[in-house]
This record gives C-alpha cells, structure tokens and sequence, in this order.
C-alpha cells in the first residue's frame, strides 16, 4: 500500500503549481461575487446607509431646532412675567402714592371743613353775645332805671345822664368779670 | 483498499488498527479529485473544487442579494448582519489602511476579497463539501494576481515610471552605501516574493487545516478497534476542537488577505518613503 501511496505521489503535480482550468474558474467564481457587489449591491446599501446618517442629523438638528425655539419661547415668557410683575409694582405704589394724596387732601379739607364751622359757631356765638349782651345791658338799664325811679320816687327824666350812669355801672361790671377771670 | 489510493477516503474502507492494516494518513493525494466532468489531460474538466467555488460565489450573492436588495432605512435582522459585516471591512479594515478619501473606491474589492474568501475558507467544515476551496493553489493565486495587477499599475499611474521603480525598491538616499543591496532586496521582495507569500499564506494555512482536520478524522475512524477506541475518542475530541479552530482560522486568514491587500495598495498610494 505504502508503494502504491508512493508512486501516487510521484505522479502528482506540484501544489503550489496551479492548474490553469481552476485559475479559470476561480477568477469567474471572483467576478461574479465582485460584479454584483460592486455593480448593484453595495451602491444600494450605500445609498440607504447615507440617508439612514442623514435621517439621523436630521433629527438631530430638529431637535436642537426645537430646543432653541423652547428656550426662546421661555425667555420671552419670562421676560413678560418679569415685565407684568414691575408693572403690578408700579401700579400698587401709584394707588399708594394716590391714596397717600387722597387722605392727605381729604384730611386737610375736614380740617378746612371744622375750622369753618368752627369760625361760623364762634361768629354765632359772638352775635348771639353781643345780642344778648345789649338786649339785656337795655333791660337791665330799663329795669335798674324803673327801681330807681320807684324807689326815688319819680322819674328820672335826664336819659343822657341816666344812661351814662348806667353805662359806667355795666362797664364797672364788666372790669370787674375780666379781673375775676 | 481499492488499488487507487487518490480515490479513496478513509472511511470508505474497513481498515482499522489491528486489522494488519497501515494508518491512511492524508497527504497529498487528499487534495486532488477525479473531474466530475471532463478528462484532466485534456485541460477541459469540472471538479468538485470548481463545483464549490462557484457554489460558494453563489451563496455570498444570494446573501447579499437577499440583504441588500431593497435596503431600508430601518434595517432588518438580514440587513443589519450584513452591514455589520459590509461595515467591518469598510471601516475596520479599509478606512483603517487606506484613509475615508482615498479608501472609498476599493471597497468593494476588499468587501468581495473577504467574503469569497472567507466562503471559500469556510467549505471546509461545511458537511458534505468538507474541503477549503482555497487549499487549491489556483484560487488564491488568482486572488492575489488581481491584487499584484492592481498594485503595479496603481504604483505606475501615481508616480510613472521612475517614481515606479523608486516606491518598488524602497529608494531611500540616507541608506548610503548599503542602498543598492537594499534596493535590490527590496525589487525581490516586492515585485516577486510577494505576491507569492500573499497567496501562498492562504493556501498553506487552509492546505494544513484540512490536513489536520484529515488527519484527526481518519485516525478516529482508524482506531475504532479494540483498545485503540479509547485513542480514537481522544482523536474525535480533537477533530472538534480542530473544527472550531479552523473556523477561527478561516476568517482570520480572509482578514490577514485583506488587510495585507490594503497595505499593498496603500503603499502604492503613498508618496515614496
């Protein structure tokens, strides 16, 4: 057997020359894998890988769009927040500052108000004395006149006289209230 | 045992150990096969490799036909294993090498490379085919004649004729006095010794994959006799392990073909160092 194996291998080509049917086929066998990737396949996945990337960026920057027009949209927000807030201020210190004036002026006219009452009450009063006070500085004049003249007798004629009399007397009076006081 | 020894696999006789029977170890013997059709004088035949590798060609068509035909923006389960891989050679290997700008027009050969190779590599394992379609030198000497035609007239166009020579013996003027041992050693090794390796690497590591695989396989089925079934369960054990290390080889020596591809023409790309 072993001569058998022997003269098998005697009679065998080299393996490292190769035998030119299978050089043919192996480069057929090539060329087709190579046609088909190159013509049509890979260009194929190509194509889809680039608009898969694309795809990706795309959502990407709609996303980062979105982003930016959110913090925008949260910046104005705030920026009128921050606005409608100083204008609420501005407002409340107005009605204070107004309602500081009103009670100021409302204040000052109730006294405007008392003193002239006040005044009008004194004017009275000082009327109603001086009224009262002649009404009865004659009475009593009359009065005194009258119990004189019973108590003398007759009448006491001389008015000029009688009322200057009477006049000191009051004053007397009136000297002697003022010091009492 | 028939009287053709190229013909015969292990299991298609009753020999065992014990049996007065010498131990059918694989050789060369195991790498050639009677034409399916067609006399092999005649140079017009068709063989179970060539069956394979047309075969294999049609698979990896057939996946990304079915992957990539109508690719959707939003991939399916086909479409993503597909562009995993599309997008490993793109980027992990060709970018990588070749820079995005320069890279771009050869990925589809590199893509191509890859996959018929690892295809080819894979048949190995594959029930029933059970044999690399690149342990046959024929096949990646004709992927590396591709690669080396490439290389040569991508190094003409980008530097013409002296810079051709230039970038081919690695002309460097610091060198000085050992410039021209260099540069002739450098003419060897480039323009002859590698397109030689470069096929030569894949062939030799799937030739000696299978080899190893053979080897374990008909000593499992050798042993089954006797005491030696004891060796031949240890021998079953390493044609397990030995499948799945090959699976690992197999697509590492697609990548180490590719990846050597892309530093060829890179090289030729590059301005002369």
């Amino acid at each position: 057997m072993s001569q058998l194996l022997i003269v098998a291998a005697e009679e065998m080509e080299n393996p490292l020359v190769p035998p030119v049917p299978e050089l043919v086929i192996g480069l057929i066998a090539f060329v087709i894998v190579f046609g088909f990737l190159a013509w049509k396949l890979l260009p194929n996945i190509n194509k889809v890988l680039e608009q898969r990337r694309e795809a990706i960026e795309g959502g990407i920057e709609k996303a980062e769009a979105a982003q930016t027009e959110a913090q925008s949209v949260l910046e104005q927000y705030k920026a009128q927040l921050a606005e409608a807030r100083h204008e609420a201020a501005r407002l409340r210190q107005e009605a204070q500052e107004q309602g500081a004036t009103l009670i100021t002026e409302m204040r000052a006219e109730g006294q405007r108000q008392r003193e002239e009452i006040v005044a009008a009450g004194h004017a009275q009063i000082e009327a109603d004395r001086k009224a009262a006070a002649s009404a009865l500085r004659q009475d009593v004049g009359k009065l005194a006149t009258e119990l004189a003249g019973k108590l003398v007798g007759e009448s006491l004629e001389d008015h000029a006289r009688q009322s200057r009399v009477i006049d000191r007397f009051l004053d007397e009076l009136e000297e002697k209230a003022e010091a009492g006081r | 045992m028939s009287a053709d020894p190229t013909q015969v696999l292990a299991f298609e006789t009753d020999c065992h150990i014990f049996d007065g029977c010498g131990f059918p170890a694989p050789g060369l013997h195991s790498f050639l096969f009677e034409p399916l059709w067609g006399d092999a004088d005649s140079n017009v035949y068709f063989n179970k490799t060539m069956l394979l590798a047309l075969l294999g060609s049609i698979v990896i068509v057939g996946f990304f036909w079915a992957a990539f035909r109508k690719p959707q923006v939003v991939p399916g389960k086909l479409q993503m294993v597909a562009e995993a891989g599309y997008d490993f050679i793109r980027r992990g290997v060709v970018y990588e090498t070749i820079g995005k700008k320069e890279g771009e027009k050869y990925v589809p050969l590199i893509v191509s490379l890859f996959f018929f190779i690892w295809m080819m590599n894979l048949w190995s394992i594959i029930p029933v085919a059970q044999f690399p379609v690149t342990a046959i030198i024929a096949y990646p000497a004709v992927l590396a004649l591709i690669v080396y035609v490439l290389w040569v007239s991508l190094t003409f166009k980008r530097h013409g004729f002296v810079g051709f020579f230039k970038n081919v013996t690695g002309y460097d003027k610091s060198l000085g006095a050992v410039l021209p041992l260099a540069m002739l050693i450098e003419f060897f090794s480039n323009l002859l010794v590698r397109p030689f390796t470069h096929a030569v690497r894949l062939f030799a590591n799937m030739f000696a994959g299978h080899t190893l695989l053979l080897l374990f396989t008909i000593a499992s089925w050798y042993l089954l006799n006797g005491i030696g079934i004891a060796y031949a369960g240890v021998s079953f054990i390493m044609t397990v392990v030995m499948t799945a290390f090959e699976l690992f080889i197999q697509a590492l020596q697609a990548y180490v073909f590719v990846l050597l591809t892309c530093t060829y023409i890179q090289g030729a790309l590059a301005e002369h160092h």
